[in-house]
């Protein structure tokens, strides 16, 4: 088994009307990862994944697959892949076990292997009662479902999502995280590229934030959070806040006679903030984190990168 | 997972299949109309103005025109066949489900021109069916019929594949059929023997290459022809041989299909 499921070197692409969409970029993907590819809008992350699926021709720079360059063995390499395209993309006049069954004889599985290997992919994502419809009646939920059957049906051994939630209500996002977890524990690398960073963060383990055609950090997730130096809280008492509230050493602000929003040092923790206030005879109820630590990060890196 | 000869083999025969079962689905847009049209074509130029044309070499005019007529419907169906699935794929963007995955171009291509040969031929064999209550159906050579047939049909699918690449819009997708196939078609002798036409005029339709398809036709079915057989398959093999490089060229650079 190689441990790298992806390495891209000086990876660079120039659109016909000049515009430079990918600056050398590098990256290295050990096997059974689940990677965040994060970026603002056309910073490049599609491109990077239409390059790597070859549905974007790259302008120069090297692409290797679980140890096969893409350019030298094109049909081996693309049998490990498997992708979840940011937009639906079905013939909507086809019933959604023939897409399945369809796409798994584009990849060489044959007819007889796909029927009942698409029967229990069907069933596991729920789907089946639906599999003789066409695809344009399913609901929007159902349709990202499908998109994940289709990129799974010749067990690639990596899959890129393209903002799979995309568009998606939250008990289908959470279906998503946890059928991806499961997929992810059973070894499938997992390439995610989201906006909603809440995602990211409780989903992958490294990740690479792209701007502008360059890699800004590529990191683990643990190492990246790290970097936080302060982090704001939410916390929401049992009874009223005086107004001349004095809690040593930490700013606060009192948002309402119960709401009090703190920041913290993450160097420090939050049970001196709960001792103090104790003392002081505020009872907290509950607290929260105000932001995602993941899209502070994200935010300050992109901004300064803009500036 | 399979060898790469078979991958190739699976994914052809996938792409062929849907091919197929997509022109059959709507057998109504696809089959019914030719049998339609051709049986007007028998009526009124056959047996109405025809019977005034009287007969033309040994043939009266209705078995005349049979096999240019058949030849029509053939290549007309099989260029529709892959310009219609092709563009509708790109339009849609389904054709993305073949772009990623390890399809080689050629195979892509020849499963797009067979499901184009496929509804070429079996639009001919309704309208062979159809023409049975008006012609009489005679066959000089079953086996250069067939060939000629075929050759036709995969002429016209790579017509339509080209097109398909390059069309951005619904527009785009008629312009062979409007500006090239139809008159072509219409000057290519269906209605009358070169021989008919006056002076310079014979000259010019020669240049026409759908002219070589009829007549090639024409004598594998009535074993009468306005030019010489041999040169004619040359013509027809040639313009195959040019536009699969074309469709092959053009799938290798990505126009149309990759950014």
């Amino acid at each position: 088994m190689d441990s790298s499921a992806l390495i891209i070197n000086n990876l660079t692409k120039t659109y016909s009307n000049g515009h430079k969409a990918l600056h050398g970029i590098n990256l290295e993907i050990p096997h059974g990862d689940f990677f965040a590819l994060l970026g603002p809008n056309g910073a490049g992350k599609s491109t990077t994944i239409g390059i790597i699926t070859s549905l974007i021709k790259k302008t120069s720079g090297d692409i290797n697959i679980y140890g096969i360059d893409i350019d030298k063995n094109f049909v081996k390499a693309k049998t490990f892949i498997g992708l979840v395209p940011q937009e639906i993309n079905f013939n909507t006049f086809e019933p959604i076990n023939e897409i399945i069954i369809n796409q798994a004889g584009y990849y060489g599985v044959p007819r007889e292997v796909a029927v009942p290997e698409a029967k229990q992919l069907l069933k596991k994502l729920n789907l089946w009662d639906k599999k003789d419809q066409f695809s344009r009646k399913l609901s929007g939920g159902m349709q990202r479902r499908l998109m994940i059957a289709r990129a799974l049906i010749h067990k690639p051994k990596l899959l890129i999502l393209d903002e799979p939630t995309a568009g998606a209500d939250v008990e289908v996002r959470r279906l998503m995280w946890d059928y991806l977890k499961q997929l992810n524990d059973d070894g499938t690398t997992i390439i995610l590229t989201t906006h909603y960073l809440e995602e990211a963060e409780n989903l992958c383990k490294n990740i690479a934030i792209i701007d502008d055609g360059k890699i800004l950090e590529n990191s683990s997730m643990r190492s990246f959070l790290s970097k936080l130096k302060n982090e704001k809280f939410i916390l929401y008492t049992e009874n009223k806040i005086p107004k001349d509230l004095n809690l040593n050493g930490h700013n606060f602000n009192l948002i309402d006679d119960n709401t009090l929003e703190v920041s913290i040092s993450t160097e420090s923790n939050i049970n001196s903030l709960i001792q103090d206030l104790s003392k002081k005879d505020i009872r907290v109820k509950s607290l929260k984190n105000k932001t995602g630590r993941l899209e502070e990060l994200f935010m300050r890196l992109v901004d300064k990168n803009g500036k | 997972m399979e060898n790469k000869k078979n991958i190739q083999l699976i994914a052809y025969k996938t792409i062929v299949r849907k091919e197929v079962l997509r022109f059959s689905r709507i057998w109504k847009q696809t089959l019914i109309p030719p049998i339609i049209t051709n049986v007007l074509y028998f009526i009124i130029f056959g047996n109405l103005i025809g019977e005034r044309i009287g007969q033309i070499e040994e043939y009266n005019y209705t078995d005349f025109i049979f096999p240019g007529l058949l030849l029509m419907s053939v290549i007309t169906h099989s260029y529709t066949n892959t310009v219609s699935s092709l563009y509708i794929s790109k339009y849609h963007r389904y054709i993305e489900e073949l772009l990623v995955s390890p399809i080689q171009n050629y195979t892509i291509l020849a499963g797009f021109i067979t499901g184009g040969v496929i509804r070429g031929l079996s639009v001919g064999i309704v309208v062979i069916l159809a023409a049975q209550f008006f012609v009489s159906f005679t066959v000089h050579s079953i086996l250069l019929m067939l060939i000629i047939i075929v050759l036709s049909s995969t002429l016209f699918a790579m017509c339509g594949f080209l097109n398909g690449l390059f069309a951005n819009d619904w527009d785009d997708i008629n312009v062979i059929p409007t500006f090239i196939m139809t008159p072509l078609t219409y000057l290519g002798g269906i209605f009358f023997s070169v021989s008919m036409l006056p002076g310079i005029w014979q000259d010019i339709a020669l240049i026409n290459p759908i002219l070589y398809l009829i007549n090639a036709l024409r004598f594998s079915m009535l074993g009468i022809t306005d030019v010489s057989i041999l040169f004619s398959f040359f013509i027809i093999l040639l313009f195959n041989l040019i536009l699969v490089s074309f469709c092959l060229y053009f799938l290798n650079a990505g126009k149309g299909l990759r950014t």
